[in-house]
């Protein structure tokens, strides 16, 4: 397997409460990897591991490694502003920023000064938008604010916002579970036409979601990872009881 | 359905008395403010009051104006909310950023509510023995610097409570792009804040212009607008409480008259603030 995301020996805490055990998986490059598993057994704790997001939280702690193309983004001299940049993160609830809707898609670029000119950051603000399917539907109020938009919209706003700092993986922390049917079928649509291009890592409790999406699954109970391997494998003939169990609604 | 006068209708029905009549007193004393000063001012407001400065005899009923004051007060208001601007905006995002609700935090915050209580008048006196130290006379500069010290609080912890208020999911969505720090600061919290930090601005320069005691030993009075900051500078509170300490009632009509100015001052800044609030509220997350 040509694996992006390499985790080796990984442990999470917070204060004294183990919420990684031993983490020892690897995500393969341009697939969409689906980790799912009951509330409270740390998906998302994992997910946060991949672009530092869980020193946001105080009181937490790390040991062992994640290696993004062989490099470990907890050394001491990594960047962590690049870490993120190359990992986009697609939040549960979509929060556009203060802006309009074209100051949204182009503050990312702005901030990495990623365009020369005010002509390339409108073509990247449009382009942008249209993969993340929202273009028609905004291009003649490009400079409205972004809270003008649906809860629907804002999340594809949040996606193209994400991808114009031209990220290699995209995580998705239940990125459609605050949105209506409609809208979360068009966000799943968007994140499997740019498994093309884009490691893809989604987070979810919803069965029914990781058969629709996964091409690679893990899961994860108390902390810990029981299983992993490619959806099909996994979903038909899943190696562990605890799997098989979840996997038959059991939870 | 008919409806029943129950104890919990009845309670409803006096907590709204209670409410209406806080609020009728309320609008009530504005009101009578305004019409106090509207009724004995309006009638000694001419042209000449806001486009002279005083002449020979004008405490005495002659000719002349107050522009010396108006004039006066919105240097001495505008530069002590300027510096208080410069130090107040750091201070409330350092407060946010870096400390937070930590035991640092929570005693800067102290420390702050502190000043913010202390009397105007011991402001003026402390800045008055700071200038003798310095061997400094009543002058614009002295009468700026106090006022910023007045303003410097209010203004912080107005901005800090409207930083508070940010939405933490904000700051994420902005570090998951990678913001630094610094740019979530400058280009986020900023813009989300704006409208909030208009309104402290607007505020605290309301507090300034307003304030007679600090002034009165750090600017002194005169008739004349000053020509440099090391000049004193008259204000509009203080031309009021002279003139109204006059015995004629010419001069005394003029002091109604400078209330009103003042008053249409601090008026037209607080519409203006909510209009301009208002524009800039428009892309703010709720």
């Amino acid at each position: 397997m040509d694996a992006h995301i390499q985790i080796k020996n990984l442990n999470a805490y917070y204060d004294d409460i183990q919420a990684l055990k031993d983490v020892n998986i690897e995500l393969p490059r341009k697939q969409i990897t689906v980790i799912m598993g009951p509330s409270g057994c740390g998906k998302t704790t994992l997910l946060k591991t991949f672009n530092r997001f869980l020193e946001l939280t105080d009181k937490t702690s790390i040991t062992g490694e994640v290696l993004i193309d062989g490099q470990n983004i907890y050394e001491r001299d990594i960047d962590v502003t690049e870490v993120r940049k190359r990992v986009g993160l697609l939040a549960q609830r979509p929060f556009p920023l203060p802006m309009s809707i074209y100051e949204n898609v182009a503050y990312g670029m702005h901030i990495h000064r990623m365009k020369n000119n005010r002509n390339e950051y409108r073509k990247a603000v449009r382009h942008y938008l249209e993969v993340a399917g929202l273009y028609d539907e905004v291009k003649t109020r490009l400079t409205n604010p972004a809270t003008s938009l649906s809860i629907g919209q804002q999340q594809r706003l949040c996606l193209a916002r994400g991808l114009a700092v031209e990220p290699e993986i995209i995580l998705g922390d239940e990125p459609t579970s605050a949105l209506d049917p409609v809208s979360s079928q068009h966000i799943e649509g968007r994140l499997l036409g740019l498994k093309e291009q884009y490691t893809i890592v989604i987070v979810t409790h919803t069965l029914r979601q990781a058969k629709r999406l996964a091409d690679y699954v893990i899961y994860m109970y108390m902390g810990e990872v029981v299983e992993s391997g490619p959806a099909k494998e996994v979903f038909n003939n899943p190696k562990q009881e605890r799997t098989r169990a979840y996997l038959e609604g059991q939870f | 359905m008919k409806k029943h006068w129950h104890r919990r209708h009845i309670i409803e029905a006096f907590v709204k008395a209670v409410m209406i009549f806080s609020f009728i007193i309320v609008a009530g004393s504005l009101g009578l403010i305004l019409w106090t000063v509207i009724s004995r001012g309006l009638p000694a407001l001419t042209w000449s009051m806001v486009s002279q400065t005083p002449k020979g005899g004008f405490y005495l009923g002659k000719e002349g104006g107050i522009l010396n004051a108006i004039i006066g007060s919105l240097y001495l208001a505008g530069g002590g909310t300027l510096i208080a601007l410069l130090f107040s905006l750091p201070i409330a995002l350092y407060l946010e950023t870096y400390l937070g609700d930590s035991r640092r935090g929570q005693y800067v915050r102290l420390a702050l509510d502190i000043l913010w209580g202390i009397p105007s008048i011991v402001y003026g006196a402390f800045g008055f023995i700071v200038m003798l130290a310095f061997g400094l006379r009543a002058s614009l500069l002295g009468g700026i610097i106090a006022l910023a010290l007045i303003e410097l609080p209010i203004m912080t912890r107005a901005m800090d409570e409207v930083i508070r208020r940010m939405p933490a999911d904000l700051e994420q969505a902005a570090l998951a792009l990678g913001s630094t720090r610094l740019e979530i600061a400058t280009r986020v919290v900023t813009r989300q804040m704006l409208p909030g930090i208009v309104t402290a601005i607007l505020l605290a320069f309301g507090r300034g212009i307003g304030d007679a005691a600090a002034v009165l030993f750090t600017a002194g009075y005169t008739d004349r607008i000053p020509a440099s900051i090391l000049q004193p500078a008259a204000s509009l509170p203080l031309a009021v409480f002279f003139q109204l300490g006059m015995p004629y009632p010419e001069v005394q009509k003029r002091a109604y008259a400078s209330a009103l100015i003042l008053t249409i001052i601090v008026l037209a800044i607080s519409l203006g603030s909510r209009w301009i609030a208002g524009r800039l509220s428009k892309y703010v997350m709720k």
